[in-house]
């Protein structure tokens, strides 16, 4: 099983631009770990704007901000959609939304959440579907991949979820090591699964610890070495989404974005900005803010500053 | 009219649906909580009436203790002084096994069997608006035993005869679909919270039926606001009213900066 993921302990850190060359191509099918606008690899988000990938589809298993960036950019014009083109209590995306309706992003299915991620548990369970008794009876489940079978026990319909194997997926982790045990200090949300039924696995990281670390906590590891391609450390590499435990959003990129992204020209604008203009991710921190701003992140995470609602005022 | 108590100044027509909302919920129960104002009303809920209520989020927390209202069902609010930040499996699972008492939904259109749309307005394949499609809400109207929704502009255009996209299922096409479609017995909606009023289903139909107006509304108005023929309950009450206390939860601990409550 698995050729292509060594058992080999052997260092796997590299650049983001290494990991989006080696392991992301054109025309893939990828998937963003975390959850909407919570715990995203967005140093690779920008990296794949970078190095201009084409014609990837994506899993819309609630994905948000990531995906938003990637339909805005050209790079993903098609999604099975659980929950896409929306940023939960900042409202719709202007960027992503506009690319469905006008017919450059296709939706070739739907799904629901709790689908999405058994399509992923069938996958790291090396089953071919996981029976479930939700979209049933509905246009969600009818646009769906699922089929409806009678459940051979008790002759009653049941649902049934085809295993997804994406062929390239992205997670941040709070820390791993250089082999790629990582920590998660938060809700996994479904990274349990889509870490294991990805074809290849890149990791960014708050940080890079030492393997004695890991080994002294083994119960704390949400993923382990061998499924793992890549290790990219990048240090608040989830802004301007939160990093659970460490820094909130940065609601003021996130209006920027949701406000330029009103217009085509916005998006090349602020992906000019915030992208094609900066050379490290450092850069970009230094460009939103720098230490001040993170600053400010770290202690609005932990309640000690107001909430604000910049992209409020745009309604 | 609009609610009397909106015409009136005295507070504002998300503060009553939040209220509203949370009235529904009862202490010591669970309840899977969508974004925005279902938000608010479980908020609102476990700081009066109900401070056992169990609260759960799709993306892994369970049993938080929100201090401030999430902007969205995965950050780390959602499991603040919880009991467990878990995963979507966990919690998906627990609520199919029948562990999510409510489900807290929000919709842009229903129909008269409670049948939900978050996905599409027009065509799916050329849509007219792009809504963001299920998220958990065709799982939280599948699996909870009852499930709520609210909807802050009842109209012709989102009470529809037929809904644009069947995103989460109601009572599908009456009485015995959901069981016919393999969905759990006994499951389905329980109330539509709109800004005109309450409404139930009824048993020998599964259709939709008013059974509260708001104070000031009347029931023309919940007539004339919708495509399909409302059944009025013969027992029609009228809603009731927050109390300074309610309001002043909402306003300076739950949504301080009026994300929701200012729309």
């Amino acid at each position: 099983m698995r050729e292509n993921k060594s058992r080999e302990l052997k260092d796997k850190t590299m650049s983001a631009e290494e990991a989006v060359s080696r392991f992301i191509h054109d025309g893939d099918f990828i998937a963003s770990g975390g959850f909407g606008h919570v715990r995203v690899a967005m140093a690779i988000v920008y990296e794949i704007v970078r190095q201009k990938k084409r014609n990837l589809a994506m899993a819309g298993k609630t994905a948000v901000h990531d995906l938003d960036i990637l339909v805005g950019a050209g790079c993903v014009n098609k999604v099975e959609v659980a929950y896409s083109f929306g940023h939960e209590l900042r409202g719709l995306s202007p960027a992503s939304r506009r690319m469905v309706e006008t017919g450059q992003c296709k939706v070739p299915a739907e799904t629901s959440n709790a689908a999405y991620q058994w399509r992923f548990l069938a996958g790291m369970m090396g089953l071919p579907f996981i029976p479930s008794r939700n979209l049933l009876g509905t246009d969600t489940g009818n646009y769906s991949s699922c089929k409806v079978v009678k459940d051979p026990f008790s002759g009653k319909p049941i649902n049934l979820i085809p295993a997804a194997y994406p062929d390239a997926a992205f997670i941040h982790v709070h820390r791993c090591d250089v082999f790629g045990n990582a920590q998660i200090d938060s809700t996994v949300v479904e990274d349990t699964e889509l870490s294991r039924c990805a074809r290849r696995l890149i990791l960014t990281t708050e940080e890079i610890v030492d393997d004695e670390l890991i080994r002294r906590e083994p119960w704390k590891t949400k993923i382990p070495f061998f499924v793992v391609d890549a290790v990219v450390e990048v240090p608040y590499g989830s802004h301007p989404c939160e990093m659970p435990g460490m820094y909130y959003y940065d609601e003021e990129l996130i209006a920027e974005w949701l406000d330029l992204s009103k217009m085509p020209e916005g998006v090349d604008k602020y992906l000019d900005k915030y992208v094609f203009s900066v050379d490290t991710f450092e850069e970009y921190l230094e460009l939103c803010g720098g230490i001040k701003k993170v600053n400010y992140l770290k202690r609005r995470e932990f309640l000690k500053e107001p909430m604000i609602a910049p992209w409020r005022k745009e309604d | 009219m609009p609610i009397r108590g909106v015409a009136k100044g005295k507070y504002r027509l998300r503060e009553y649906l939040a209220f509203i909302g949370a009235s529904m919920l009862d202490d010591k129960r669970s309840v899977l909580v969508g974004t925005g104002l279902p938000m608010l009303a479980a908020m609102l809920a476990q700081k009066t009436h109900a401070p056992n209520l169990l609260i759960m989020f799709e993306a892994g927390g369970v049993g938080p203790q929100l201090p401030e209202l999430p902007v969205s069902v995965g950050e780390s609010t959602t499991y603040y002084r919880g009991v467990a930040a878990s995963s979507m499996h966990e919690v998906m699972s627990m609520c199919q096994a029948g562990y999510a008492d409510y489900a807290f939904l929000g919709a842009a259109q229903v129909d008269m069997y409670g049948n939900i749309n978050t996905t599409v307005i027009g065509e799916h394949d050329s849509p007219r608006v792009r809504l963001p499609g299920s998220g958990g809400a065709n799982d939280g109207g599948s699996f909870a035993q009852k499930f709520i929704t609210i909807i802050a502009n009842q109209s012709r255009r989102s009470f529809v005869n037929r809904v644009d996209f069947l995103t989460t299922p109601g009572y599908l096409d009456g009485p015995g679909a959901r069981e016919r479609a393999g969905l759990a017995s006994g499951s389905g909606p329980y109330r539509v919270i709109t800004q005109l009023g309450i409404f139930d289903f009824e048993e020998e139909t599964k259709r939709m039926r008013l059974i509260s107006l708001h104070p000031g509304v009347s029931t023309a108005e919940v007539k004339e606001n919708s495509e399909f023929d409302i059944i009025m309950s013969d027992k029609l009450g009228t809603s009731p009213e927050p109390a300074a206390q309610h309001l002043q939860i909402l306003r300076e601990e739950i949504d301080p900066a009026d994300v929701v409550l200012g729309k």
